[in-house]
C-alpha cells in the first residue's frame, strides 16, 4: 500500500486531522506545564479520565456522548489538583498523585461492579485513533480552536507565570486565575488525547514535544513553535508508520516523538557544544 | 513631590514556625533609598514580601502610595527584583529581550500585547544598563552579574516609582556588588525612584542608602545612615568597634 492509497481512506484522514489538532494542543500546553514543573498533570488527569470513562460506560454513554460525563469530572479534578497545591500545603506532584490514585481506583471499582473490563474501557487504556468518528473530529476541531484562542489571548500571562509566579503577581497578574485556565485547558486536551494515544501514554504527548523543543529553542515563542511542530509531525509520521507496518498507532506516535527528542538532544550537542552539559 | 510611598502600622507576620515580624511601623518618603539590614532570619525578606502582597499580614496594616495593600492595583508603579538565583530556571528558554519585556505587562490591559514602542523601550533600557549585546542570549547562558542586570532591566523598564530589591547581590562577587549598588543609587538619583533594598552588607549599603532600617523581627532602628552610626542602640547591639567599622565610608 503506498502513501496516496493510505491517505485516500476516510478513517485515516479523520485520524490524521484529529491527531494533528490534539497534538497541537498538547504540545503547546506542554511547554507551559513542563516549565511550571507540572508535567505529570497529564498522567494524573488521564487516570481520572479512566475513572470517569468507567462511569460513562456504566451509564451506557459511548463515544462522543461519554464526554458529557468525562469532561466535567476531569475539569473538576484539574481544579482539585490546583487547590490542593495552593491550599493543601502539598507540592504539585503529590497533589497529582492523590487525584490520580482516586481516579484509577474509582475506575477499577466501577469496572469491576459493572462486570469487568470490556473492550470499550480497554480501548481508552491504549487509545485507538484509527477508530475516531466524524463527530469526534468536529469536537476536537472546536476545542482546538477554543483552546488556541485562549492561549493566544493569555499568552503573556502564561509566559509570566511560567517564568515566575512571584514576579507575575507583582506585575498585577491574577496568577490563580491564569493557573486555573492552564489546568482547565490541559484537562480538555487530555480528555481529547485519550482517544489518540490512550490513558497509558497521554503524558508523553504533553511532555516529549516540550522536552525536545527545550533542547533547541532560542526564545520562548520559538520553543512553543518547535514543540508544536514536533508534536504534529510525530502524530502524522506515527500514524503512517503504524498503518504501513501494522503496529499500534499510539505507541508508534510516542516512539516517533521520542526519536525527535533524541535527535534534538544530539543536534544540541553539535550546535551548542558549550551549553550541552 | 514629597509623599508617603510605603507605610506600615504595627505590621506582624507569622509562619508555622512562629512570628517572623512583630509590630513593625515605618514610613518611606518619595525619593528615599532605604537599606534594610539585619541578621539571618530577622524577617527582612518577609517584610518586603508582605509589602508586595506575597505573604499574609496577620496583624497591622501596610499601604503603598497611600492605598491600603488590599485595595492596591497600581502595580505599574512598582519594580521588583528578587534573589535571582532562586528565581531563574536555568533551562527556561526565554531570551534577554523577552525576559525584560515581561516587566511591561503591568502597564498593559487585556489582551496584553507588546507593540513596537515597547520593543524600542526594551532596547533603550538594555542600552542604558550596558547589556544590549546580550539581547538575543538565553537567560540560562548568562553569568550571575549579567543575569542580575537583566532582571534589573525587567524591574525598571516600566519606569516604576518604587523599586524593591531583595538581596539582589547575594550571588555576586564584592566588586560586582559595589558596581550594582552604585547603579541603583544612580537610578534613585537620576530617575527619582524610591528604593527599598534588602541586604546583608550593612557597611557597604551605607555608602549609597539615604536611610537604614535595622530589623530583627522587630524594628530596632530606622533613620539616616549618620544617625545609624551614632545610635547608642546600634552601638550596644554591635559594640562600638564593629559599629565604627560598619560606618567607615570608603
Amino acid at each position: 500500500m503506498n502513501i496516496l492509497e493510505i491517505l485516500s481512506y476516510g478513517f485515516i484522514q479523520r485520524a490524521l486531522l484529529a491527531g494533528t489538532l490534539i497534538a497541537l494542543l498538547c504540545s503547546v500546553l506542554g511547554v507551559f506545564l513542563v516549565l511550571r514543573r507540572l508535567s505529570l498533570i497529564g498522567d494524573g488527569l488521564a487516570h481520572v479520565t479512566f475513572g470517569s470513562t468507567a462511569i460513562a460506560l456504566a451509564l451506557k454513554l459511548y463515544s462522543a456522548m461519554s464526554l458529557l460525563v468525562t469532561m466535567p469530572i476531569v475539569l473538576l479534578a484539574s481544579l482539585g489538583i490546583l487547590k490542593l497545591t495552593e491550599k493543601g500545603r502539598l507540592s504539585g506532584d503529590t497533589a497529582i498523585g492523590l487525584v490520580s490514585a482516586l481516579g484509577i481506583s474509582a475506575g477499577i471499582i466501577l469496572a469491576s461492579v459493572g462486570g469487568g473490563y470490556n473492550v470499550d474501557l480497554l480501548s481508552f487504556l491504549f487509545g485507538n485513533i484509527l477508530s475516531i468518528r466524524s463527530e469526534e473530529v468536529v469536537i476536537a476541531a472546536l476545542l482546538c480552536l477554543g483552546v488556541m484562542l485562549l492561549v493566544t489571548l493569555y499568552y503573556h500571562e502564561l509566559f509570566a507565570i511560567s517564568f515566575s509566579d512571584e514576579l507575575a503577581k507583582v506585575s498585577g497578574i491574577h496568577t490563580s486565575f491564569i493557573n486555573s485556565i492552564l489546568v482547565l485547558l490541559t484537562a480538555l486536551s487530555v480528555v481529547l488525547a485519550m482517544k489518540l494515544v490512550g490513558i497509558m501514554l497521554i503524558s508523553s504527548l504533553l511532555i516529549v514535544p516540550a522536552a525536545g523543543a527545550l533542547q533547541l529553542a532560542r526564545g520562548f515563542k520559538a520553543c512553543i513553535i518547535l514543540a508544536a511542530l514536533q508534536g504534529c509531525s510525530s502524530v502524522i509520521i506515527g500514524i503512517v508508520i503504524s498503518i504501513m507496518s501494522n503496529l499500534p498507532a499510539s505507541a508508534s506516535i510516542v516512539m516517533v516523538n521520542l526519536l525527535f527528542f533524541a535527535a534534538a538532544c544530539v543536534t544540541r550537542r553539535i550546535i551548542y557544544p558549550k551549553n550541552s552539559n | 513631590m514629597p509623599g508617603k510611598i510605603v507605610s506600615t502600622e504595627l505590621l506582624s507576620c507569622s509562619y508555622r514556625e512562629g512570628r517572623v515580624l512583630e509590630d513593625v511601623s515605618f514610613q518611606v518618603e518619595r525619593g528615599d533609598y532605604v537599606g534594610i539590614v539585619g541578621p539571618n532570619g530577622s524577617g527582612k525578606s518577609t517584610l518586603i514580601k508582605a509589602l508586595l502582597g506575597l505573604v499574609t499580614i496577620n496583624k497591622g496594616s501596610a499601604s503603598l502610595f497611600g492605598t491600603p495593600l488590599s485595595d492596591f492595583r497600581d502595580w505599574h508603579k512598582l519594580g521588583y527584583l528578587p534573589q535571582s538565583l532562586h528565581l531563574v530556571n536555568p533551562v527556561f528558554p526565554a531570551t534577554v529581550h523577552e525576559t525584560v519585556g515581561l516587566g511591561l505587562l503591568s502597564l498593559k490591559r487585556f489582551p496584553k500585547r507588546l507593540n513596537r514602542a515597547d520593543h524600542d523601550k526594551i532596547g533603550v533600557i538594555l542600552d542604558e544598563l550596558g547589556i544590549s549585546d546580550l539581547k538575543h542570549k538565553l537567560i540560562g547562558e548568562l553569568s550571575g552579574g549579567q543575569l542580575q542586570r537583566v532582571l534589573l532591566a525587567r524591574a525598571i523598564v516600566n519606569d516604576p516609582e518604587l523599586l524593591v530589591l531583595d538581596e539582589p547581590t547575594a550571588a555576586l562577587d564584592p566588586e560586582t556588588r559595589g558596581r550594582f549598588y552604585a547603579m541603583i543609587a544612580d537610578i534613585n538619583r537620576s530617575r527619582g525612584v524610591t528604593v527599598l533594598l534588602v541586604t546583608h552588607d550593612s557597611g557597604v549599603i551605607g555608602e549609597y542608602a539615604s536611610k537604614m532600617l535595622y530589623l530583627d523581627k522587630k524594628l530596632l532602628f530606622y533613620g539616616s545612615f549618620d544617625e545609624f552610626c551614632c545610635s547608642p542602640e546600634m552601638s550596644s547591639l554591635f559594640g562600638e568597634h564593629s559599629q565604627h567599622l560598619m560606618c567607615h565610608r570608603h
